[in-house]
C-alpha cells in the first residue's frame, strides 16, 4: 500500500483538498474579528455543527473595505471563508451578491459559470473550492461563510446554510 | 448457542451482497454500521419473496393472501419475544423506528401515567431521540427532565445517577443501554436496582446494544426496552417497544386509527388489546417480514460468536488507532460495544471522513445526534468507526493506514 512507500504523493486525496485549501484552512489570513465594523452576522449549519461569524467594514462609498471571520469547522469551511474575505474586498453589495451566486453555482456543479465574463478574476481565486461539487454533503461547508456574509450585508443577524 | 468455532467472517461476508461493491475505485470498507447496518441476502429475499408471492394487507383479510401475509408478519413478534426473552408475545409493540417507540413512551406513558411534578431521568450520553420527546413532555406537562452525569471516561456516574432519586420524584428512567458515540455499555442491572428501589420504572434505548449482545429483559429486570430493526441487519421502517404487559395495559393509546380499535362509533371507541392498541394503521408489513429474517440470521450465528468477534475488532481498533500520532480515542469505558469515536489533532472530523471516503472507507463524522454529549466532552464533532458482524480485522488495519495518511496529508 502507498503508506509504505517513502514518498506519498497523496494524488488520490488532492482533488478536493488542493494545497491552497490546506494552507488557508490551517492558517487563514482573515480569521479574526474586526475591531471596528459596520455589520456582522452568524452562520450555522445545524446538520454538522459548523459555525461562522463574519464582520464587515464598509468604505465611504459603500464598498467592502475589510472582512474578518471566526469559524469553527472543517478545512473546507475555513478556507472558503478566507478566500471569500479576500475576494470581496473592494466590492459593493450587488457585486458581492453576484459573486456569491456564481460561487454557489460552481460549488454545486463544479463549473464556473462566469469565469469567461466579468467575474473571471475573483472566480479564478475561488476555483480551488469547485471540487466540493463531487461531495454533496460538503457543499454547505463551502457556502456557509457566504450565507453569513450576505446576511451581514442584508442587516440580518443569522444565516443558515439550509 | 456458543459457536465461535464456526464464526467465519469470510463466509458471513458472502451473505451481504453489497460488500462486493467498490467505492471511488477502492473496495468498500464499511465502518458505519452503528448508523445503519447492511442487509444480508436472506432479508432482501424474504421481503422480495413476500412481494412476489403472497403480499396483501394483514389482519381481517378473509382471503388466502392476507392470511399468509398476516402469519408471516406476526411471526416477527414471536421472533422478537424469543430474541429478548420476553415471556409474552403480547408485550412486543411494533413501531416505525426506535424514535417511534420512544415517542410512544413519552406520549402514552408520559402523558397517561406520569403526573405533573414527577421527573424523568435520562443520561448525559443520549441520542437526540431520547432527549427531545422528554423535553416536549416537560414543556407540555410540567414533568421535570433530569440528566444523570457521565464520567470523563464516558461511563455513567452511578453516584450522580442515584442522587437524582433523593427527593422521590422520579417516575421513569429512560436511558441508553449503549452509547452510539462512545460505545459505552451502561450498567443495566444496577440502573434497574437503583430505579426500582426508588419506585421508578426503567426504559432502555437498546438500539445499539441489541446489535452487540443478547438482551434478556427478564434478567435485566427492566420495564420497557426499545430498539430499531435497521441496525440489526433488518430493514428501515420498523422499531420495537417491549413493555411489561400490566404497564402497557395501563397506558392510553398514542396514535388513533385502524387496527388499534375494538369498536368504533361516533359516540365512543374502545381499544384493542395490547399490543394492537398501540399499532394504529397498516403496519410495516414487509419490514416485519424482513426483520424476522434478520433475527433468524443473527440467531443462527449466535450472540456469543458475535460478541467475541466484536471484542477482537474493538481491541484491534483501540490498539491501532491509539498508536497513530495525533489520534485521540473518545470514550474509554471498560464495558463497550463495536463503536469507536476519535479525533485527529490536525484535521476536523468532516475532513477526516471525506479523506477516508476517498480511500473507500465509510465512517461517520459530526455530532452523531448527541449534541449535549459533545458539549460535555468539549468537542464539536468526532469521527466514528462502527463495526458489524461482517467487519474484518484487515479492515481495521486499512482504516489505521488510511488515517495515518490523512494525518500526514494535513501535517
Amino acid at each position: 500500500m502507498a503508506v509504505d512507500t517513502p514518498v506519498d504523493s497523496f494524488d488520490d486525496l488532492r482533488d478536493l483538498y488542493q494545497e491552497v485549501i490546506l494552507d488557508r484552512g490551517r492558517k487563514p489570513r482573515y480569521g479574526q474579528r474586526l475591531e471596528a465594523f459596520d455589520a456582522t452576522a452568524k452562520g450555522d449549519n445545524p446538520m454538522c455543527g459548523d459555525r461562522v461569524q463574519v464582520w464587515v467594514k464598509y468604505a465611504e462609498d459603500g464598498r467592502i473595505a475589510a472582512t474578518g471571520f471566526d469559524a469553527r469547522g472543517c478545512a473546507i469551511s475555513i478556507a472558503s471563508a478566507d478566500l471569500m474575505a479576500e475576494t470581496v474586498q473592494g466590492r459593493d453589495k450587488s457585486d458581492t451578491r453576484a459573486l456569491f451566486a456564481a460561487f454557489r453555482e460552481m460549488a454545486r456543479t463544479g463549473v464556473c459559470p462566469h469565469c469567461e465574463a466579468g467575474l473571471a478574476d475573483p472566480m479564478q481565486k475561488l476555483a480551488p473550492l469547485s471540487g466540493v461539487h463531487d461531495y454533496p454533503s460538503r457543499v454547505k461547508c463551502a457556502t456557509l461563510p457566504w450565507h453569513a456574509l450576505i446576511a451581514a450585508l442584508d442587516g440580518t443577524k443569522e444565516a443558515s446554510s439550509e | 448457542m456458543s459457536k465461535p468455532a464456526t464464526f467465519d467472517v469470510a463466509r458471513i461476508r458472502q451473505d451481504f451482497p453489497i460488500l462486493t461493491q467498490t467505492v471511488r475505485g477502492k473496495p468498500l470498507v464499511f465502518l458505519d454500521s452503528a448508523a445503519s447496518a447492511q442487509k444480508p441476502r436472506v432479508v432482501i429475499d424474504a421481503m422480495r419473496n413476500a412481494m412476489e408471492t403472497q403480499y396483501a394487507n394483514i389482519h381481517r383479510g378473509l382471503h388466502w393472501m392476507s392470511e399468509r401475509t398476516t402469519e408471516a408478519y406476526e411471526a416477527v413478534r414471536d421472533a422478537i419475544a424469543v430474541l429478548m426473552n420476553a415471556s409474552d408475545r403480547h408485550e412486543i409493540v411494533l413501531t416505525q423506528s426506535v424514535t417511534g417507540s420512544l415517542n410512544l413512551m413519552a406520549h402514552s406513558y408520559g402523558r397517561g401515567v406520569l403526573q405533573p411534578g414527577q421527573a424523568v431521568v435520562i443520561s448525559g450520553m443520549e441520542h437526540h431521540s431520547n432527549i427531545v420527546p422528554w423535553q416536549m413532555l416537560r414543556d407540555e406537562r410540567g414533568i421535570e427532565l433530569r440528566v444523570a452525569p457521565i464520567t470523563d471516561a464516558g461511563e455513567l456516574d452511578l453516584a450522580g445517577f442515584e442522587a437524582l432519586f433523593a427527593d422521590g420524584k422520579v417516575g421513569l428512567v429512560s436511558i441508553t443501554h449503549m452509547s452510539n458515540v462512545l460505545g459505552s455499555v451502561t450498567p443495566a442491572e444496577r440502573i434497574v436496582q437503583i430505579a426500582h428501589a426508588h419506585g421508578a420504572k426503567v426504559l432502555f434505548d437498546g438500539s445499539q446494544a441489541v446489535v452487540h449482545r443478547r438482551i434478556d429483559v427478564q434478567a435485566l429486570g427492566c420495564d420497557f426496552y426499545a430498539w430499531t430493526g435497521h441496525k440489526l441487519y433488518g430493514p428501515t421502517g420498523i422499531g420495537v417497544l417491549w413493555g411489561r404487559r400490566e404497564l402497557l395495559e395501563r397506558m392510553p393509546p398514542f396514535l388513533g386509527g385502524g387496527d388499534m380499535i375494538s369498536s368504533v362509533s361516533y359516540e365512543k371507541s374502545t381499544w384493542a388489546e395490547v399490543p394492537h392498541k398501540f399499532e394504529a394503521g397498516t403496519p410495516p408489513i414487509l419490514e416485519g417480514i424482513g426483520l424476522k429474517a434478520a433475527i433468524d440470521y443473527v440467531q443462527s450465528i449466535g450472540y456469543d460468536a458475535i460478541a467475541e468477534h466484536e471484542r477482537a475488532l474493538v481491541d484491534r481498533a483501540l490498539a491501532k488507532l491509539s498508536a497513530i500520532e495525533g489520534v485521540t480515542i473518545i470514550g474509554r469505558a471498560q464495558d463497550r460495544g463495536g463503536v469507536v469515536s476519535f479525533t485527529l489533532d490536525k484535521a476536523h472530523a468532516h475532513d477526516v471522513a471525506t479523506l477516508l471516503d476517498r480511500q473507500g472507507i465509510a465512517v461517520r463524522a459530526g455530532h452523531h445526534c448527541a449534541e449535549p454529549l459533545m458539549r460535555r466532552l468539549n468537542l464539536d464533532s468526532t469521527a466514528r468507526a462502527s463495526f458489524g458482524i461482517y467487519t474484518t480485522l484487515e479492515e481495521i488495519d486499512v482504516l489505521a493506514d488510511a488515517l495515518t495518511r490523512v494525518r500526514e496529508f494535513f501535517k
